[in-house]
């Protein structure tokens, strides 16, 4: 059974003031780029944009980490992180990299780690991110903050992450103040998309092998199944979104969302209660655990604007709530609200909308 | 080649040695936060075994119906988390371990890992483990940290957000398993012993029988202290041995500027849609303009 509490040898490991000698050298920002397929995850350039901030702040470099096999999409990924601020690229590129594998990517950015000692590693809140970020973490057995919202330096310059603790109603800034590095996942739009500088100079490029032989890694990659359809990708980049919450009261409702939002050729999403009673499916919930949504027009209607759903729905241009609720806390980021029965708002705005945008209306597919 | 979840070499037994980590949290539904001071009021919000990890407890139980062996739940939580241990007994888990110690108060995901790897470390030396399972993430926490962290521990492949287990080869110890990835679905082949976490939705959680309900109520839950678990350092469990620190819990404090609200009284629906796009309109002037182009 449990143990009385024992008096703690050493006060609270994290609460210690003093940076441990050996990690005094750690400097400089990271932002993993994640190319999987070929591709860059958009994630990583937003991070870049995120990182450049912290490094001016801390007067150092901002490095770019690119992971993946010799081949013309690794260097034209290389040749981007320029582009997006890198000052240093560090490169790990080896035919074990091809496809994205626990073991050989947790080696390749550990590795790097102790050897070039990074103070902030960055990295998306995507399922490579993550996969690949509690991994390394725990190897270089350092904290590690998930989807964090929002990332700052404070006066002692250490990584301050905020994100929304649970209870839905609060924030928490946590630090990790005596291990290094200081690491972070972002989910995917969380951050503002920086611009590219095409004409940025490279700057330096330091290679690191990877060291592993592929006897070495027990997990093969047999297929790769492409999904059918994109629509998880359209809500997050999506400049029109309506969605729905517990207020529309029940499924058959949601058609109300989805017609104003094909009214006005957007998306249309829900909070996350809504999918947990199986009225949409998973992909279209918005918020911290669902997509992260940064479009021109948010329409929210009977949601009630918690912490969760916030975070997801801060970046947009502009946000509408309806809540029958006048003291609802999403008139608290709203930036415009009123207080009325969504149910008779929706099809009043859907017809509003076409007869004021006219021509021919996108009827979306039910998902 | 033996490992901390294989100690002996080859396996002991026949059949699958399955090991599921699931957590208690509040049902997340039913959790206030008080209106003035804002901190949680937990009193009375009932528990529930995490969402997530019941595709795990599934998944472990269909492997064990098809190729036998036993599957363990295995839990670290305050004394009360017995119960939700014995509600996995109930839906038909063989048996249950409960970490419970003052020491692991506090533990963020790191220090969580490290319980639950040592605890494994230990349950394999009675009977070496083939796979350990848990849920794709928490709903209270909801890091996604706490799997891979045990798979490092323990030097384990994983296999992360996984929707099904295509085939398992026990004499070849080979399982072959969908992932997914962003995108799409990897199709991967690994080595057993590993560490696979459960996507939502990838299976339809069994009802218990009753015999497994009556069998649960009698069953007894193993519970141990951090020694019994095996943790020799107690300094890397709980507050002690997490590194992240929280160091602000704070509200969000509302935009500068309050919402315009729209008046709508006396208004109809059309009415008052008008006004809502005139004043969508007026601050959006350009989307306006590019809507009209789209549409
Ligand atoms: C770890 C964690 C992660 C989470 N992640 C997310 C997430 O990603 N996304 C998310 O959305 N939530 C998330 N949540 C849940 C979140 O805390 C809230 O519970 C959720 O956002 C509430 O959904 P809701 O506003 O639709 O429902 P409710 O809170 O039930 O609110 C319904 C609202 O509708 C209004 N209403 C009722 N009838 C009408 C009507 N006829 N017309 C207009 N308005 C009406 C009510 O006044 C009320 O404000 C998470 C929670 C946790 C603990």
């Amino acid at each position: 059974m449990a143990q009385p509490p024992q008096r703690p040898a050493g006060g609270r490991a994290g609460m210690k003031k003093e940076l441990p000698e050996h990690f005094k050298a750690y400097k400089n920002v990271w932002v993993f780029v994640e190319l999987e397929r070929g591709r860059v995850h958009p994630v990583s350039w937003e991070l870049m944009g995120e990182g450049r901030k912290l490094a001016d702040k801390l007067g150092v470099e901002l490095c770019a980490v690119v992971i993946g096999p010799k081949a013309p999409e690794t260097k034209a990924a290389i040749a981007e992180t320029w582009a997006y601020g890198a000052d240093t690229c560090y490169i790990c590129e080896d035919v074990a990299l091809t496809d994205y594998r626990n073991a050989p990517y947790t080696k390749a950015l550990t590795d790097l780690v102790n050897t070039h000692k990074p103070e902030i590693l960055l990295l998306g809140a995507t399922t490579l991110g993550r996969d690949l970020a509690g991994s390394v973490a725990t190897t270089l057995k350092t904290g590690l903050t998930a989807d964090s919202t929002e990332l700052d330096v404070d006066d002692e310059k250490s990584l301050a992450a905020t994100r929304p603790t649970f209870g839905g109603t609060l924030l928490c800034t946590i630090h990790t103040l005596n291990f290094r590095p200081q690491m972070a996942t972002v989910r995917p739009r969380v951050m503002a998309m920086p611009d590219p500088d095409p004409t940025r100079k490279g700057g330096r490029m330091v290679w690191h092998s990877l060291d592993m032989a592929e006897a070495d890694i027990v997990t093969k990659v047999l297929e790769y199944v492409a999904d059918a359809t994109t629509s998880d990708a359209n809500l997050a980049y999506a400049d029109v979104v309506v969605a729905g919450g517990m207020g529309l009261q029940n499924a058959a409702n949601f058609r109300l969302v989805k017609d104003l939002a094909a009214a006005i050729g957007g998306e249309y999403g829900c909070s996350r209660p809504v999918v947990q009673k199986g009225w949409m499916p998973a992909d279209r919930q918005i918020g911290q655990t669902g997509k992260t949504i940064r479009p021109r027009l948010y329409i929210a209607a009977g949601i009630s604007g918690a912490i969760q759903h916030r975070v997801g729905v801060e970046g947009a241009d502009l946000i509408v709530a309806i809540n029958t609720d006048p003291d609802a806390k999403i008139f608290e980021f709203a930036h415009l609200g009123v207080v009325a029965d969504a149910l008779q708002v929706l099809p009043a705005l859907t017809e509003a909308f076409k007869r004021r945008l006219g021509g021919d209306v996108k009827v979306l597919e039910d998902a | 080649m033996a490992s901390y979840l294989h100690p002996v070499d080859p396996p002991a037994v026949d059949g699958l040695n399955i090991v599921v980590c699931i957590k208690q949290v509040p049902d997340s539904a039913q959790i206030r936060v008080h209106p003035v001071t804002n901190t949680i009021m937990r009193q009375g919000v009932p528990t529930i075994i995490n969402p997530y990890d019941l595709f795990a407890l599934e998944e472990a139980m269909r492997l064990r119906d098809q190729y036998g062996g036993r599957v363990t739940v295995l839990c670290m939580g305050p004394p009360m988390a017995e119960d939700s241990l014995r509600r996995a007994l109930g839906l038909g888990c063989d048996k249950a371990v409960l970490i419970t110690d003052r020491r692991f108060a506090g533990s963020d995901t790191l220090a969580t890992s490290f319980a639950l790897a040592t605890a494994l470390t230990t349950l394999a030396r009675e009977q070496p483990i083939d796979i350990v399972f848990t849920g794709k993430q928490t709903i209270d926490g909801d890091t996604a940290q706490v799997g891979p962290g045990i798979a490092a521990r323990l030097e384990l492949n994983q296999l992360t957000y996984v929707s099904a287990i295509d085939s398992l080869d026990q004499d070849k110890g080979e399982i072959v398993a969908r992932r997914r990835a962003e995108g799409g679905v990897q199709v991967l082949k690994s080595k057993l012993p590993c560490l696979i976490t459960m996507l939502e939705g990838s299976n339809v959680l069994r009802r218990g029988s009753i015999q497994d309900m009556l069998r649960a109520a009698r069953a007894d839950v193993t519970i141990w202290s951090a020694e019994d678990a095996g943790v020799e350092d107690p300094m890397k469990c709980g507050l002690r041995g997490s590194p992240t620190v929280v160091k602000k819990v704070f509200a969000p404090s509302p935009r500068e500027e309050p919402a315009e609200m729209v008046a709508t009284e006396g208004k109809t629906a059309h009415q008052a849609a008008d006004a809502i796009l005139d004043l969508i309109f007026a601050s959006q002037p350009k989307l306006e303009a590019d809507l009209v182009k789209g549409a």
